[in-house]
């Protein structure tokens, strides 16, 4: 096992400290948000809409200059900005008065949960729905897919959340229609908060797994090593989960990755139909308040999100497809 | 008793608006430790009779008469999962394209050590031992280390090597080898079959040798069988079917054989679309012996006597056959 796995680490190691430039340039981008914002900065961060100096206190304005450190160069501020941001120090929210961290960190793990539990939900259904429908090929569990992923793909999620809302809410009663418990309160309670948007989110990322999870599989079906591998007398499950699986899960992998940003970034639509207090609501909150802090803070975990889930599809690329080890190490 | 009889075995396929007979008919036996070759052009249903046997065919194939006899059991009735017992442990198969026979997603070592873990119930350790000996056997230099290498570090020489390692892992009577240098370089070629050659001797295998090229036949096998058009046209020693060919057709194989110093000759004319089969003998239309009864009545077999004791014989279908005593 040797040569294999010291290969993966220099893959690994390399892919790594690629992330660095990509992350410390989404800072620069996340900095200038404040800049580039039409309007004072100093009278942006205190909330106020209009150009008008005068209606701010002259001391307030001094010390909010200095805070903001706008009487030094650009490259220095930011120097600052990201020094503070690394320790965690987003500034204070406009709107809530506190820290941004404590306001941004109150919401991760509503988000978290939510997203989690939604790819749970889009993988459980559509790996073993995507290898069935590829192996009954043109049957009627086919056909099921097929319909299932015009379905998810054609149908608006808040529409399909109002439906589910409508009939397993208010017609069924046997689950609440909004909010959020947290687990440690009652795990129960957060259950039954949890299953209805984490299902109508997962149900639409399935429908899109499963687009890419049968087409690919379908295509690995007929590959010669397929036919190699029954002539060895391999049976025909060991096959399909072995064989087949790992070499269609290339592409399955690119838009898992694709959703799990999304989905761990916060679904504004569902979020917001279902109440639910995720990082996605918070986002619009703090732009219609015009919080920058808060909206530089949440843009930043959503980007910074998506690099590090690239990062990991990257690895189970490498580990899915040998080539890519080798090219880069 | 012959190791693999296969007894007029016809296979068709279902193209939904209209269907064609991929094999014809066929019958050949093959005794243990003995290597006969399948001749025949594209089309003619070499692979598809491997196939047969292997019960892999296609979806849309169907073997609609005829036996398989293999080692007293009818291959045909045999269900899917008694194939995959016989499959790789009884007989083992190689195909065509080294290339793309093998997965790419998993060390070339784990694609052998899974067939000794899968029949013979091995440990890890074990089936990896056993998998390294076997990639000594079919000389792949530096076998320990090849184990973990995965199909895209190799040669289309080295990855041919390994499929044939994994077809005979498990020691099996027969292996079907479906046009194995056919994708190989010229001096590969020679290398695997000297290696093929060598196995099947060293391991007393009973090899179905399925290839285009007579000449390459004519080395490895001391039986061959001519097809075309999914017909059988001539079995018979490869000594006899080379020096004294009795159907036509054979002869233009023979002739086809690139020879220094000789202009080229081939068969003339092409084969014909399976879906409209001509009537009468299949190679009428390109034999230049033809004459009206070849274009009305399918030639029944003919066996010529053996030459020496032992000898299984020499069988043709041809109405007007070559004579035996020239060459």
């Amino acid at each position: 096992m040797a040569a294999p796995t010291k290969r993966m680490i220099r893959y690994t190691l390399l892919r790594a400290l690629q992330m660095i430039p990509t992350v410390l340039l989404v800072t620069v981008a996340v900095f200038v948000l404040i800049i580039i914002i039409p309007g004072d900065p100093v009278l942006s961060m205190l909330g106020y809409y209009a150009d008008d100096v005068t209606a701010v206190p002259h001391e307030i304005y001094d010390r909010m200059f200095r805070e903001l450190r706008l009487d030094r160069p650009i490259p220095v501020q930011y120097l600052y900005w990201l020094g503070d941001a690394l320790q965690g120090d987003f500034g204070k929210s406009v709107v809530f008065r506190v820290p941004v961290i404590d306001v941004v960190l109150s919401r991760v793990p509503a988000t978290l949960y939510l997203g989690t539990a939604s790819l749970l939900i889009a993988i459980a259904v559509s790996v073993p729905f995507g290898v069935w429908a590829a192996v009954k090929n043109d049957t009627w569990v086919d056909h099921l897919a097929s319909g299932f992923v015009l379905f998810g793909i054609a149908v608006p999620g808040f529409w399909f959340g109002m439906i589910v809302i409508l009939v397993f809410a208010i017609y069924l009663g046997w689950l609440p229609s909004i909010g959020y418990v947290p687990p440690q309160e009652d795990f129960l309670r957060f259950l039954k908060h949890l299953i209805l948007p984490a299902t109508v989110l997962g149900l639409d990322v399935a429908a899109n797994i499963l687009r890419f999870q049968r087409t690919d599989f379908l295509d690995q079906l007929h590959q010669d090593y397929v036919r190699t591998a029954r002539a060895k007398g391999l049976p025909g499950q060991l096959v399909i989960w072995k064989h087949v699986l790992k070499n269609s899960l290339i592409a399955t992998v690119t838009v898992v990755g694709l959703n799990t940003a999304r989905l761990l970034g916060g679904s504004t639509i569902i979020e917001t139909l279902f109440s639910y207090p995720g990082l996605s609501r918070l986002l619009i909150e703090a732009i219609y308040a015009r919080d920058f802090p808060v909206i530089q803070a949440v843009v930043l975990w959503m980007v910074v999100l998506v690099v590090i889930v690239n990062f990991f599809v990257d690895l189970i690329y490498a580990y899915l497809n040998p080539r890519i080890r080798y090219a880069t190490a | 008793m012959a190791l693999l009889d296969v007894r007029n075995l016809t296979v068709d396929f279902d193209l939904g608006a209209e269907s064609l007979r991929a094999v014809d008919d066929v019958s050949f036996t093959l005794e243990p430790g003995e290597a006969l070759g399948i001749v025949g052009e594209s089309g003619s249903g070499k692979t598809v009779t491997a196939l047969s046997i292997m019960r892999l065919l296609d979806p849309r194939a169907r073997i609609t008469h005829g036996r398989i006899w293999f080692d007293g059991q009818d291959l045909v009735t045999q269900d899917e999962s008694a194939m995959e017992s016989i499959r790789g442990r009884r007989i083992g198969m190689v195909f065509q394209e080294p290339m793309t026979s093998l997965n790419p997603g998993y060390t070339v070592g784990e694609q052998v050590a899974e067939v000794y873990r899968h029949h013979l119930r091995l440990s890890h350790a074990e089936a990896r031992r056993r998998t390294i000996e076997m990639f000594e056997r079919v000389k792949l230099p530096g076998a320990r280390e090849m184990f973990n290498k995965y199909p895209h570090e190799f040669s289309g020489g080295m990855r041919q090597r390994v499929t044939i390692a994994a077809a005979l892992a498990c020691g099996p009577s027969l292996l079907i080898a479906d046009e194995p240098t056919t994708a190989v370089d010229v001096t590969i070629q020679a290398q695997i079959l000297s290696l093929l050659g060598q196995l099947q001797r060293d391991m007393d295998l009973a090899l179905l040798f399925i290839s285009h090229d007579l000449a390459v036949v004519s080395e490895l096998c001391t039986r061959a069988a001519v097809l075309y058009g999914a017909r059988l046209m001539e079995v018979g020693s490869t000594d006899a079917i080379f020096t004294a060919p009795r159907h036509p057709y054979t002869d233009g194989l023979i002739n086809s054989i690139p020879q220094r110093g000789q202009p080229l000759q081939g068969v003339p004319g092409t084969i014909f679309d399976l879906r409209t089969p001509p009537p009468g003998c299949r190679f009428h239309p390109r034999c230049a012996h033809a004459r009206p009864l070849c274009h009305r009545d399918v030639p029944e077999f003919t066996r010529s006597p053996a030459n020496t004791p032992g000898e299984r014989g020499h069988v043709y279908a041809c109405h007007y056959p070559l004579d035996s005593s020239r060459g």
